[in-house]
């Protein structure tokens, strides 16, 4: 093999390192997802939009002369209700519908924000300096950038909080409950109308915040909301719905498997790969379950 | 095939005469027409996978943007060396005679009628096991990785695109190009409807139902439904292939995201037409590719720059309020013209259990 990867092995521990930090951003990306999947069963295609529209808002933040690192506190703040008013707008509508319905619909959201966020904030790739510096590991031979390792940091503190949250509180239980047994939960009085508006919001708000720490570690674009979207459907198609720890260790498989890709099929691929591995993990699950004369459902 | 009934030849040699005189008539507008006849042909091959076999795919633009590259690729690879000619402005420096430039697209579009249909077959057997959202977004992963993988070809032009051969010089008429790739695009969108027609009418429909209304069943009841979804996606891709075929010798230019695997416009676009005329309908795409065609032609210039927020909004408000489309409203309102006999009496009592 002639790829430099292998030639190097402190190149392999650089994209190690790389790959799980950013793994784990991808995973509370796809927490956000199960979540929703499993509450409401709705896929979201705008997810990815709402990931950078998170990171816009830190990033104008950042404009202002605050400190991105803010954003990841005040990006879901803000997310949460714009989470929130999706729900009541378009969302609500589909719930009880087919899924393709509500793949549509959240096309058709994906698109419009998309434009907007380009009308905004422009066609530029921008990113949001934190200024936290780079950590050298081996004799410098592996630069870890220190924002990444703060992503990282926050991205399992807020999970934590979640599954917390989730276990404790009031609406917690009742988010859990409506996604057990929707008509039960409401027999019992639960108000399941505002569980799915609060589940939609909680996703966006895990959106807000992922977007804020890409705008510090990754770059930001308009166009690039769809990649995280299908990057976050793989990893609940492959973890499950519903199954954190999962969830976790196939977003820091993601995240090996992009870095890997990136070296050695080369920067221009790497999207590409990323999809052709959604194909591929769907077939591959396909045959695995044909032959118990199953299909996914 | 059956009688056709005389009130449909009227309305049939109706339209193909009103198509054939069409560039003479709205000369102004052929690349507009031919623009039409494609998204129709799209629409209706949609049609055939997720109104009749309920199999919603995104992934149709695969086949559409396969096409345009194998056209446009034999076209130039038959008489110079492809790679000189993506690599920077071949087409200034290799000229194809008129013989050359028909013998090529001819060739080529058969090329790319025939390679997305096997490449459909092939994958057909690993894809087409996925069902309902699964499927959906199977195929939204391969049109997209489709679109990344040919942005990084070299020999296809990458990132930079490729120009797709000019139409020869020699031919001076200048409405010339533009009235045959009306008359091809015609010919392809006539060939479709009669394939359409023939398969609604035949048993081959009534199995792509039964696999849209209940699998489980379908295969209960003996359909080898596997065998029938590959030959309906492969349908679909042969003439994918071709329309795209087409479009990139109209076009002039293709750009692997933004022309030939466009997802975000052609990709959904298809379904949308689909869905807006009424899925599961002969009529139905037909119907909502030429609205939808007049509504984007007459909006898009007004609202320059807003035309995919507003892109976006349509889609939601049809997907939303408007999921039967044009077809199923008619049928709720004229089920006589349907031929389904409504019994007033059931229609009252129901009315009255409300």
């Amino acid at each position: 093999m002639d790829f430099l990867i292998f030639k190097a092995p402190m190149l392999m521990v650089q994209a190690s390192l790389d790959g799980i930090l950013l793994g784990i951003l991808f995973a509370l990306i796809a927490y956000g997802m199960a979540l929703q999947w499993g509450v409401m069963n709705i896929i979201n295609i705008a997810q990815g939009d709402l990931v950078i529209l998170g990171g816009y808002i830190a990033y104008t933040i950042y404009l202002w002369g605050i400190h991105p690192a803010w954003g990841v506190i005040i990006s879901p703040i803000i997310m949460f209700f714009v989470g929130w008013a999706l729900y009541k707008l378009v969302i609500n509508k589909v719930v009880d519908r087919d899924l393709f319905i509500s793949i549509l619909a959240t096309f058709g959201i994906a698109i419009v924000f998309q434009q907007l966020m380009n009308f905004i904030f422009g066609a530029d790739v921008v990113v949001a300096q934190s200024e936290y510096g780079t950590t050298m590991l081996f004799d410098s031979s592996v630069t870890l950038p220190n924002s990444k390792i703060f992503s990282a940091f926050i991205s399992v503190l807020y999970a934590i909080a979640l599954v917390i949250y989730m276990r404790k509180s009031k609406l917690g239980r009742a988010i859990r409950a409506t996604a057990q047994n929707a008509r039960a939960a409401k027999i019992l009085g639960v108000d399941t109308e505002k569980v799915y508006a609060a589940t939609f919001g909680i996703n966006a708000a895990l959106c807000g915040i992922a977007g804020a720490l890409i705008s510090i570690t990754l770059t930001l674009h308009p166009y690039v909301g769809l990649p995280y979207t299908v990057r976050s459907f793989m990893i609940v198609i492959v973890a499950g719905l519903g199954n954190l720890p999962a969830v976790a260790v196939s977003g820091m498989g993601l995240g090996l498997f992009e870095e890997f890709a990136d070296y050695i099929l080369g920067t221009e691929f790497r999207i590409g790969a990323v999809f052709l591995l959604l194909v591929l993990i769907l077939v591959y699950r396909r045959f695995k379950l044909s032959k118990k004369r199953e299909y996914l459902k | 095939m059956e009688k056709v009934k005389q009130k449909d030849l009227i309305l049939y040699s109706g339209l193909i005469i009103l198509g054939l005189a069409a560039p003479y008539l709205f000369s102004a507008f052929k690349v507009q027409l031919t623009y039409l006849c494609v998204l129709i042909v799209l629409a209706m091959t949609w049609n055939l996978q997720g109104g009749e076999m309920g199999y919603n795919t995104f992934g149709n633009i695969l086949f559409y943007g396969l096409g345009m590259y194998l056209t446009a690729s034999v076209q130039v690879g038959m008489f110079f060396p492809l790679a000189e000619w993506t690599e920077s402005g071949g087409e200034k420096t290799f000229v194809h005679t008129t013989a050359q430039y028909f013998q090529g697209i001819g060739v080529g579009l058969l090329v790319s009628a025939i390679v997305p249909a096997i490449i459909a077959g092939a994958i057909g057997y690993a894809i087409l096991g996925l069902r309902g959202h699964y499927f959906a977004i199977c195929t939204l992963g391969l049109g997209i990785a489709a679109g990344e993988i040919a942005g990084g070809i070299e020999i296809i032009g990458a990132g930079q695109g490729f120009t797709t051969p000019p139409f020869p010089a020699e031919i001076v008429d200048a409405e010339a190009r533009g009235k045959f790739f009306y008359f091809l695009s015609f010919a392809l969108l006539v060939g479709t409807f009669v394939f359409v027609k023939y398969i609604y009418g035949s048993r081959f429909r009534l199995i792509l139902n039964a696999i849209r209304d209940n699998e489980d069943k379908a295969e209960a009841m003996g359909i080898q439904t596997m065998k029938y979804k590959i030959v309906g996606w492969m349908c679909s891709a042969f003439f994918c292939g071709l329309a795209g075929g087409i479009m990139g010798g109209l076009i002039g230019y293709i750009d692997s995201t933004d022309v030939a695997f466009d997802g975000r416009e052609m990709g959904v676009f298809m379904v949308l037409m689909a869905i807006l005329g009424g899925k599961g309908t002969l009529w139905g795409p037909v119907i909502g590719a030429t609205l939808f065609h007049f509504f984007k032609e007459g909006l898009w210039t007004l609202i320059l720059g807003w035309q995919y927020v507003a892109l976006g909004v349509l889609i939601v408000v049809i997907v939303v309020y408007f999921p039967e489309g044009v077809m199923g409203w008619l049928r709720e309102k004229y089920p006589e013209r349907f031929g389904e006999v409504i019994d007033e009496k059931d229609r009252k009592a129901q009315v009255e259990l409300k």
